[in-house]
């Protein structure tokens, strides 16, 4: 008897009718479509409703506003700005505002977050309690409070600028903010420059040697001096030869306030110290759960090695707490994005204080600005976690794919 | 105050995606029994609740003098506090019947909002509140000052204009809340506090020294304030137009709360047109014939309610000036009742 090799079945129809319709087949392709088809016409009716609406009611809409005259100014614009320019204008103004705020926040809530963690876990007694303190005061009282408390409490108790507070003559702190010198650029910065360009790039081909020689020869090189020696010693040299890159305009007290320099206003600062410091507490807890799930055999395997705690914690265990500890931090940095338009409170001009808030309020024109806004928190959010994705994807490859 | 006005840009996309039911907003507040009406957030004189959470004020007397047009009583009132770049969006949306909230009559603010301002209420203009202590006598001497101002106002595009023309620097803070811009001021954030002066007198009542703070003598613009209704409702248009100008009749034909029911019995035609003993001038409103007889009763005549408020009888103590009738000298003036 011999067997026929019988043809496969025709598995693409097959594959086809699950992958559209799951296991309820053809029937379920159509509810599925008649599904799709339902949502988008509830989505048309509500838009030409909307319109029709608005038109009726003579409300204006679209988005010609844009591009009218703001008339109104702004106290802390990154990109020149002024009354007369547009709605445009003011949007982009708000927007670097909040980016600005937002990321600076995630650099110090990320740094004070591994350092409370790491606080937390350590073997000193004082330390360990004082961090574990800090990160059931700060996550268990509301943000916004905080942030009055240090715009309303903090910053408002600093004296008026008359009386202000000078550091070297050339800083001045008061209830305006922080005035420093600004730099000017002088003649000197191009040659500055391209010398601080030069070492960078010499130092970082002298690290990737020193690593070649490590990993292949086992030599270790000393190399920081030498980087130190190239990094300070070429610009100041460049700098000695062509003159300084930069002159300090020094602040200088006029009339009400300072003229001249440049100033951190307090709204800034209140909101940044706020944003930080309640985000931080958050991802502590989030390294130390990180931390505290890689097996301590690996702890116990590095000192047998012979590394000190602290090249344990970096080399081997934060690596791969990184895994565990990404995801919910990505969390943590899209908290504090969105925390950030609280600013409102205390009268920081981020997007939604200066674009949906006196820009809905002078056009009116609730719909398209809400929309905006939302969209535009949507997009920041989703590029956070899509970075954050990228690094995950990078390190899992790097620590071999396990 | 995010979250809230969230649920009414919310409340407002809903409102807008179904079919439209503005047209009969007489029917439906006399269906609910209430009228609903949006107010500031606490602006003594204009509209601020008292300590039995009783609201009062000028703009709080428009609305009651609306109810009591309808109902004959003035206290069917709902009031729905608002902060400045909410107020719109509730009126919009269906939230609030009137706005009766300190609110400038602008063009843009006519024509682009789907909304129309029924008449003014107080003739107002912009101006700035200093300290003493910086000896500050003129608005021409605030060059780098900071100044703080409530956002979604007039008042900040006011201010960037009359800086701009006078070529001097300045810097803004802008706040969501007049109490959170107050509380800014107060605390040494800015130099100046800039708002319609009416309000600059109301909120220097609640710092703690008022004595220490100076209403600066330059206005710098013109704030005329009005309620506003929806578009699209003419009839209920007419009757909260028509409710202020009675209140101002009342008082320059001399009809007062006191004596509203002796003049009741006039045999005066133009009294009997105006009480509706004659002719039936308020039904062609949409309501009774005794409508100005209700409104007087309930919140007085327009300088009655003005002097409680605002004026010579209230803490504010702020002078007629602009807002005396047209014959004793102001521009208060109000088309006739016939």
């Amino acid at each position: 008897m011999s067997t026929e090799s019988r043809p496969p079945p025709p598995q693409f129809v097959a594959k086809l009718r699950r992958a559209l319709g799951g296991r309820a087949g053809w029937g379920g392709f159509a509810f599925q479509i008649l599904f799709v088809a339902v949502l988008i016409w509830i989505g048309y009716e509500i838009v030409v409703n909307t319109r029709s609406n608005l038109q009726a009611q003579r409300i204006t809409s679209g988005f010609g506003f844009l591009g009218n005259t703001a008339g109104f100014d702004v106290s802390q614009n990154l990109i020149p700005y002024s009354g007369s320019d547009t709605y445009t204008r003011v949007f982009f103004v708000g927007l670097l505002n909040t980016l600005l705020v937002a990321l600076i926040g995630i650099f110090f809530a990320t740094l004070i977050g591994f350092m409370v963690a790491l606080g937390r876990l350590s073997p000193n007694w004082l330390l360990s309690r004082i961090s574990g303190g800090y990160v059931e005061l700060i996550r268990n009282l509301p943000l916004l409070f905080q942030i009055l408390f240090w715009y309303l409490a903090v910053l408002a108790a600093l004296p008026n600028p008359r009386q202000g507070i000078a550091l070297f003559g050339s800083f001045f702190l008061s209830n305006r903010g922080l005035v420093i010198p600004r730099p000017v650029a002088e003649p000197g910065l191009e040659p500055f420059a391209i010398a601080l360009l030069v070492a960078v790039v010499a130092a970082l081909l002298l690290r990737g040697y020193a690593r070649r020689q490590l990993f292949e020869q086992g030599r270790l090189i000393r190399i920081w001096p030498i980087v130190l020696g190239l990094l300070v010693g070429l610009p100041l040299v460049t700098s000695l030869v062509f003159g300084a890159p930069v002159m300090f305009e020094i602040p200088q007290l006029k009339g009400f306030n300072f003229a001249g320099g440049s100033r951190v206003i307090p709204e800034f600062v209140a909101l940044l110290l706020a944003l930080s410091l309640y985000t931080a507490a958050f991802i502590a807890e989030i390294v130390r759960a990180g931390i505290q799930s890689v097996h301590k055999g690996q702890m116990e395997a590095g000192a047998s090695l012979g590394l000190s705690r602290g090249s344990t914690l970096r080399l081997i265990v934060v690596p791969q707490a990184l895994r565990v500890i990404l995801p919910p931090l990505t969390n943590q940095y899209l908290n504090l994005t969105k925390n950030s338009s609280l600013a409102v409170a205390i009268g920081y001009p981020d997007l939604v204080s200066v674009f949906a808030g006196t820009t809905l309020s002078q056009t009116g024109q609730a719909i398209e600005i809400i929309g905006i806004t939302m969209g535009v928190y949507l997009l920041i959010s989703l590029v956070t976690s899509a970075i954050m994705s990228f690094y995950g994807w990078r390190l899992s490859r790097s620590l071999g794919n396990t | 105050m995010k979250r809230a006005s969230l649920v009414l840009t919310l409340a407002f996309a809903a409102g807008l995606a179904t079919p439209a039911a503005h047209a009969q907003t007489l029917k439906t507040v006399t269906d609910r029994g209430m009228v609903s009406c949006g107010v500031s957030q606490g602006l003594p004189g204009f509209s601020s609740p008292d300590d039995k959470g009783n609201w009062t004020g000028l703009d709080v007397d428009i609305c009651r003098a609306v109810a009591a047009a309808i109902f004959n009583d003035p206290s069917k009132v709902k009031f729905v506090p608002l902060s400045a770049k909410d107020r719109f969006t509730a009126l919009q949306s269906g939230e609030i019947d009137v706005l009766s909230r300190n609110t400038t009559w602008t063009l843009s603010r006519d024509t682009s909002l789907g909304a129309n301002f029924t008449g003014v209420t107080y003739y107002d203009g912009q101006g700035f509140l200093v300290k003493k202590s910086l000896k500050v006598n003129s608005a021409l001497e605030l060059n780098s000052a900071s100044v703080c101002v409530q956002t979604g106002t007039t008042t900040e595009q006011n201010l960037a204009d009359y800086f701009k023309s006078n070529s001097m620097k300045y810097e803004v803070i802008a706040f969501a809340s007049a109490d959170e811009t107050v509380k800014a001021y107060e605390s040494g954030r800015c130099d100046v506090f800039t708002s319609d002066v009416s309000q600059l007198y109301a909120e220097r009542l609640k710092l703690a020294n008022p004595a220490d703070h100076a209403v600066l003598p330059e206005v710098i613009s013109k704030e005329p304030l009005g309620p506003m209704v929806r578009h699209g409702d003419d009839q209920w248009f007419d009757l909260v137009k028509w409710v202020l100008f009675a209140m101002i009749n009342a008082e320059e034909l001399g009809v007062t709360q006191k004596n509203v029911d002796d003049m009741a019995k006039s045999d005066k035609p133009e009294l009997k047109r105006v009480f509706g003993t004659d002719g039936n001038l308020g039904e062609q409103l949409g309501v009774t014939k005794d409508w100005v007889v209700r409104i007087v009763k309930a919140v007085g005549n327009y300088g009655e309610a003005f002097d409680r408020n605002v004026g010579a009888g209230s803490k504010l103590g702020i002078a007629r000036g602009l807002n005396q009738l047209w014959n004793k000298g102001g521009i208060q003036y109000a088309p006739p009742i016939r």
